[in-house]
């Protein structure tokens, strides 16, 4: 159980049988006046944004959420599977949970996933990944168009754009965060 | 955390308030930052020092110093507050409280202007955020919610958001263009401040806004030991016991009272004016260390 005077950015309190994250905290306390704890909150699971001012007396429960290091398997249709790394576990997650990560998983590839309530909500991606490069046109020498990069795809169906020189069978990293082309790689 | 320069500031910004109360004939006083019973404040929660508090302000026993027959005194000193941490506020900050007798809260305005320009004089370099030299507003509590809040301030009492509706609706339109003095609160806010004459509903009690920033809270005191006692004691009923405060009277300082005719006194927060001199955004950083530079 946290009180209002816990509530800081980051924390994350369940309201409403829901996970939530403090994304912005201020103290306000107006002259001799109660002490105010004006909170920005965003739904860990549907991603909607909430604005509330809390008081003193005001109670919040732990929402129960665990991190557990997973391994991504494959992925049938909008499912993706995951297998627990301790416990062999295995549970999947919707395309449309994923979002955008969902760009960026390799067979294989270790994450963490975070569940409330034993329900898997978001993965944590490692911040850099290497993708194979499956479809690149290559480069039309004497292009006018004055632009520097070219739209590729790799072996996720992601695309995105990358340097010219970049072609079919090589291996780039790529920004988690930003979902931005970094370096070409040896392998 | 302030660097060598900053701190230079900091030092010749209190210089200035000295010599400014020195300059008015004011007397510079010291008491007791330790005190083993401090006045019913429902919404301040004091921090213990071994069997002891520390001082939430230093009200207390500068009334008792007018009572003793000082007219005129000031003090800069570190007070306490549990709990009270974000943008604008300080678990320990420096107060400055000065004091008058046979005066009203008028005076204290008064008084806030001069400072306030002498100041700006004094500290070379410094950009205060709003002039200075143009009348500052004096708006009632009453004027300021019909004017900038969706509700008045009879329905915000009434329905237990003043304060909420304060911070969000009022506060941010104060003070933009010159310093506003929010002025005559509801009497249930202002229990140690005189009731005003031919107004029994409203307490002579004002709060000094610049750029939406409360510095300061200054009142004509309350000099009725019983009303006074009364006062505290409907307090005291309000107030949650859970934090170990005992619920006794301070019977010398309410003695004190009745030897007090009329006088007036005020809060001012000067990590927070210090702040406004500086161009900062937080309080933290207007002063020697945050709490987040600290070791723990």
């Amino acid at each position: 159980m946290y009180s209002a005077s816990d509530l800081r950015k980051g924390l994350k309190v369940l309201i409403d049988a829901a996970p939530y994250v403090i994304t912005e905290f201020d103290f306000s306390k107006p002259g001799k006046g109660q002490a105010l704890y004006r909170c920005k909150l965003r739904n860990m699971i549907t991603g909607n944004q909430l604005v509330q001012t809390y008081r003193s007396n005001d109670k919040f429960d732990k929402p129960a959420l665990e991190e557990r290091k997973m391994q991504y398997l494959y992925n049938q249709d909008d499912e993706y599977h995951f297998m627990d790394t301790e416990n062999f576990d295995q549970i999947y997650i919707t395309k449309e949970q994923l979002g955008e990560n969902a760009n960026f998983l390799q067979d294989n590839m270790e994450l963490q996933v975070l569940l409330f309530e034993d329900k898997p909500i978001d993965v944590t991606l490692p911040i850099f990944v290497n993708l194979l490069v499956t479809v690149a046109e290559p480069w039309a020498k004497g292009d006018t168009s004055g632009t520097d990069t070219k739209p590729i795809t790799v072996e996720t169906g992601y695309v995105l754009n990358v340097p010219p020189f970049v072609v079919e069978g090589d291996k780039i990293q790529i920004d988690t965060r930003t979902g931005a082309y970094v370096t070409r790689v040896k392998e | 955390m302030l660097d060598r320069d900053g701190l230079q500031m900091r030092a010749a910004f209190f210089r200035a308030i000295r010599l400014f109360f020195e300059e008015q004939g004011f007397l510079e006083v010291d008491t007791p930052i330790r005190q083993p019973l401090l006045i019913p404040e429902k919404y301040i929660v004091p921090i213990p020092s071994g069997s002891h508090f520390l001082q939430s302000s230093p009200e207390l026993y500068m009334k008792r110093l007018l009572a003793a027959g000082c007219d005129q005194i000031f003090q800069i000193c570190h007070c306490f507050r549990q709990g009270e941490r974000g943008r604008l506020h300080l678990e320990e900050f420096v107060m400055l409280e000065w004091y008058r007798l046979d005066a009203d809260y008028g005076a204290l305005m008064t008084d806030c202007e001069n400072l306030f320009d002498f100041l700006t004089r004094e500290m070379v370099g410094c950009v205060f955020p709003v002039p200075l030299d143009v009348g500052w507003e004096r708006l009632t509590v009453a004027e300021a919610f019909s004017r900038h809040c969706s509700v008045s301030v009879t329905e915000a009492l009434e329905k237990d958001v003043f304060d909420q509706l304060l911070v969000e609706q009022v506060e941010p339109q104060l003070g933009q263009d010159r310093p506003t003095f929010l002025c005559d609160y509801p009497l249930e806010l202002a229990s140690l401040a005189r009731p005003k004459p031919g107004q029994p509903d409203v307490a002579e009690r004002f709060e000094l806004y610049v750029s939406g920033i409360e510095l300061a809270n200054g009142f004509s005191e309350l000099t009725d030991p019983d009303l006074q006692r009364k006062r505290f004691e409907e307090e005291y009923a309000t107030m949650d016991n859970e934090r170990g405060r005992q619920k006794k009277m301070p019977e010398r300082f309410l003695k004190d009272l009745g030897r007090i005719e009329r006088a007036a006194g005020i809060a001012m927060g000067l990590d927070r004016l210090f702040m406004l001199f500086l161009g900062r955004k937080k309080v933290a950083d207007a002063v020697s260390f945050g709490p987040d530079e600290l070791d723990s």
